[in-house]
């Protein structure tokens, strides 16, 4: 593949190559495989959603679900000998082309990591170089992408730790890595993912490493920017209460699959797919598992665990552990089905109450 | 079962000594009684010493100061020969079911390892009852001849809990037992450390940085913070009506599974300060949203309320003179 991207012209409406207006992203039958010695790992196996414009989507599983394979490949970063099989990754830039970021070239990913999509991840500290000060490696974002003098940059810089919401960003600016806690590091990761204005930023599991009070900060800190620069937000993580806080659409995989995808509220409201469901129900919650005795209730857990995706069933990847299997399920596989706007599970029983 | 408690720990305080003559103050006069029977959660978040009073305890980190009175016996004073008898008493489960169980063992040579120290003859009882302790986490009796690798990670912590329970111990405490599963496993170790509550009346402390899992899994819940204890109380009390402002922040910064929750602002602000130099009087004063003066130079009080209720804080209770203080509403 050339540098130049395989793209299509602007559009003033209507779809290109199936992407319509208002969507930024949209991921259409993803597979992304790892060979190994056991047989090829299909780690993304048919993934498919859409990332409106504008909103926060939360791609929310388990291990092994292939929720951060999913972020990979859309940010070309899977390494050898893993790679992208097959499916499409449409995404729309700030110009309005239309690319299909599966079939780019490293060359052709190198103008879209940063202006067009920024990535940050769980760790901040594996992701910072312990060896520089946090303003240069923020500024080094920026002077990859642009000529600017060295006082521009540095004002930039403050500004955008001020917009992190960095304190005394001056002095900050000069710190290093180590000199700062996991909060304030991730703030540095969140301003550097910012440094040359995305329009979507692809967050791994970023509060997960982080103390509950700290993550409170920084789901607040999404929240806001999110809202204020208008955005669009993919939300890798494995927390149904932290989809909760910061999610406006939710896809739910599993082993590899998308399983459902709503909006938010209709999710959590009116769970279909029996795995949703029962992630749900084996969530511990006090008002619901203990009776005003203080007896407690078993919690719903699922039981056996999630199949190696070397060996992964025929048919739903879920039934063996669904309490709702019909021998149907066992036989193929099951296609996303939608049950109302913007909500698709994939899940053969339209039956359960 | 008894009046007496089961142990008793008073003015646990454990000091690590850097470099350089600074001294890390990961727990500071910690007091705490647990009854034969309960489990008791202890939740905080990192530089707590929650992990520190739960190695102390098992002196697997030997205290600085304090005392120990499991059954009338002063654990800490014991001479390094008593503690290996004594040891068999007192269990602990880790995180992390990886690296706690040797890769290249059996599960039954793993298990047989703890029934070394109890002291039951080698062959068919011995067979018999490391299968009977798999029944019991929830495994197969032929699993006892697979490695490690071949289980899953809750596998492994019920492999873990067996382990733990083999030499019938008086006393467990689980260090983040379930943090390390995904939510679907951890819920079946939940209900299996239940069960197991149930039947063989444990008692344990249960250590956990979550709050919705310390309080489904334990009767009461002790709060830290910076090494000392801010709040203590029985779950469904200490849920329904916090006292401490940090336990206040706590449960609000709790991530729920409702959408529906209005999120107003953020429940505490700043950063958890350094428990090489904590903060004089109050440890939690310098992100308290209420705390006065009086907080710097004054270390609070543990308060006895009643009805297994505690808390170290100077402005609860204290009359009308400022205004009520609410942290985000928790429907």
């Amino acid at each position: 593949m050339s540098a130049a991207a395989p793209a299509t012209m602007p559009t003033s409406g209507g779809e290109i190559d199936g992407l319509a207006e208002g969507v930024v992203l949209a991921v259409t039958d993803l597979e992304t495989h790892f060979p190994s010695r056991r047989g090829v790992a299909k780690a993304v196996d048919g993934v498919t959603f859409t990332l409106p414009r504008g909103r926060t989507v939360a791609v929310v599983g388990e291990s092994g679900s292939g929720k951060s394979v999913t972020s990979l490949s859309i940010m070309g970063l899977i390494a050898p000998p893993g790679h992208v099989a097959g499916g499409r990754i449409l995404h729309r830039d700030r110009k309005g082309v239309v690319r299909d970021l599966a079939k780019l070239s490293n060359a052709g990913f190198r103008h879209i990591r940063g202006p067009e999509i920024a990535m940050i991840f769980q760790e901040p500290m594996t992701s910072l170089n312990p060896l520089m000060r946090v303003g240069d490696q923020i500024g080094e974002m920026i002077a990859l992408h642009e000529r600017i003098s060295r006082r521009a940059l540095r004002a930039r810089v403050i500004e955008l730790l001020q917009l992190v919401e960095i304190p005394e960003p001056e002095t900050r600016i000069d710190a290093y890595p180590h000199q700062m806690s996991g909060g304030m590091r991730q703030r540095v990761m969140i301003a550097m993912a910012l440094a040359c204005r995305p329009n979507l930023l692809i967050a791994d599991e970023p509060t997960t490493a982080l103390d509950v009070t700290i993550q409170a900060q920084i789901l607040a800190l999404l929240r806001r920017l999110q809202a204020d620069l208008g955005m669009s937000v993919l939300f890798i993580t494995h927390n149904l209460g932290v989809v909760a806080e910061i999610a406006h659409e939710v896809v739910v995989m599993y082993a590899g699959r998308v399983v459902e995808q709503a909006p938010v509220g209709d999710l959590f409201a009116r769970p279909s797919h029996p795995y949703t469901r029962a992630l749900l129900a084996s969530t511990p919650n006090i008002a619901r598992d203990i009776d005003a005795e203080g007896r407690r209730r078993p919690l719903a857990a699922i039981p056996g665990a999630v199949p190696p995706i070397t060996a992964l069933p025929p048919g739903c990847a879920f039934a063996p552990r669904c309490a709702h299997v019909l021998d149907a399920c066992r036989e193929g596989r099951p296609g996303l089905v939608a049950i109302a706007p913007d909500h698709v599970t994939r899940c053969i029983r339209r039956d359960l109450p | 079962m008894s009046d007496a408690p089961l142990l008793r720990i008073e003015g646990l305080t454990k000091h690590f000594h850097l470099p350089g003559g600074r001294v890390v103050h990961a727990v500071e006069d910690v007091n705490l009684a647990i009854d034969r029977g309960h489990i008791v959660g202890l939740v905080g978040e990192s530089g707590s010493g929650k992990t520190t009073v739960g190695r102390t305890l098992l002196r697997l980190t030997e205290p600085t100061a304090g005392r120990m009175i499991f059954d009338g016996t002063d654990v800490f004073a014991l001479s390094a020969r008593d503690m290996r008898v004594w040891r068999r008493r007192l269990q602990i489960i880790f995180q992390d079911p990886y690296s706690s169980l040797d890769p290249r063992l059996t599960i039954a040579a793993i298990i047989d390892e703890a029934l070394d120290t109890r002291g039951l003859p080698k062959g068919r009882a011995r067979r018999d009852r490391i299968a009977e302790l798999l029944e019991l986490v929830g495994l197969a009796a032929d699993h006892a001849t697979r490695y490690p690798h071949q289980f899953s990670g809750g596998q492994r912590q019920r492999i873990g809990i067996a382990r733990a329970l083999a030499v019938e111990p008086d006393f467990i405490v689980a260090d983040e037992p379930v943090s390390a599963l995904d939510v679907s496993v951890q819920a079946q170790v939940l209900n299996l450390l239940e069960d197991l509550r149930r039947r063989l009346n444990l008692t344990m402390l249960f250590i956990s940085h979550d709050l919705s899992v310390v309080e489904y899994a334990c009767d009461e819940i002790v709060v830290m913070y910076l090494g000392r204890i801010m709040e203590k109380g029985p779950s469904r009390a200490l849920r329904a009506d916090p006292l401490h402002p940090y336990t206040k922040a706590l449960l609000a910064s709790a991530p729920q599974p409702d959408p529906t929750r209005v999120r107003t602002h953020v429940p505490l602000a700043g950063d958890i300060p350094s428990p090489i130099s904590p903060p004089s009087g109050c440890v939690f004063r310098t992100r308290c949203p209420i705390a006065i003066a009086a907080c710097a130079t004054r270390i609070p009080p543990t308060r006895d309320l009643g009805g297994g209720r505690s808390v170290a804080c100077l402005r609860v209770g204290e009359g009308a003179d400022h205004p009520p203080f609410e942290m985000e509403a928790h429907a």
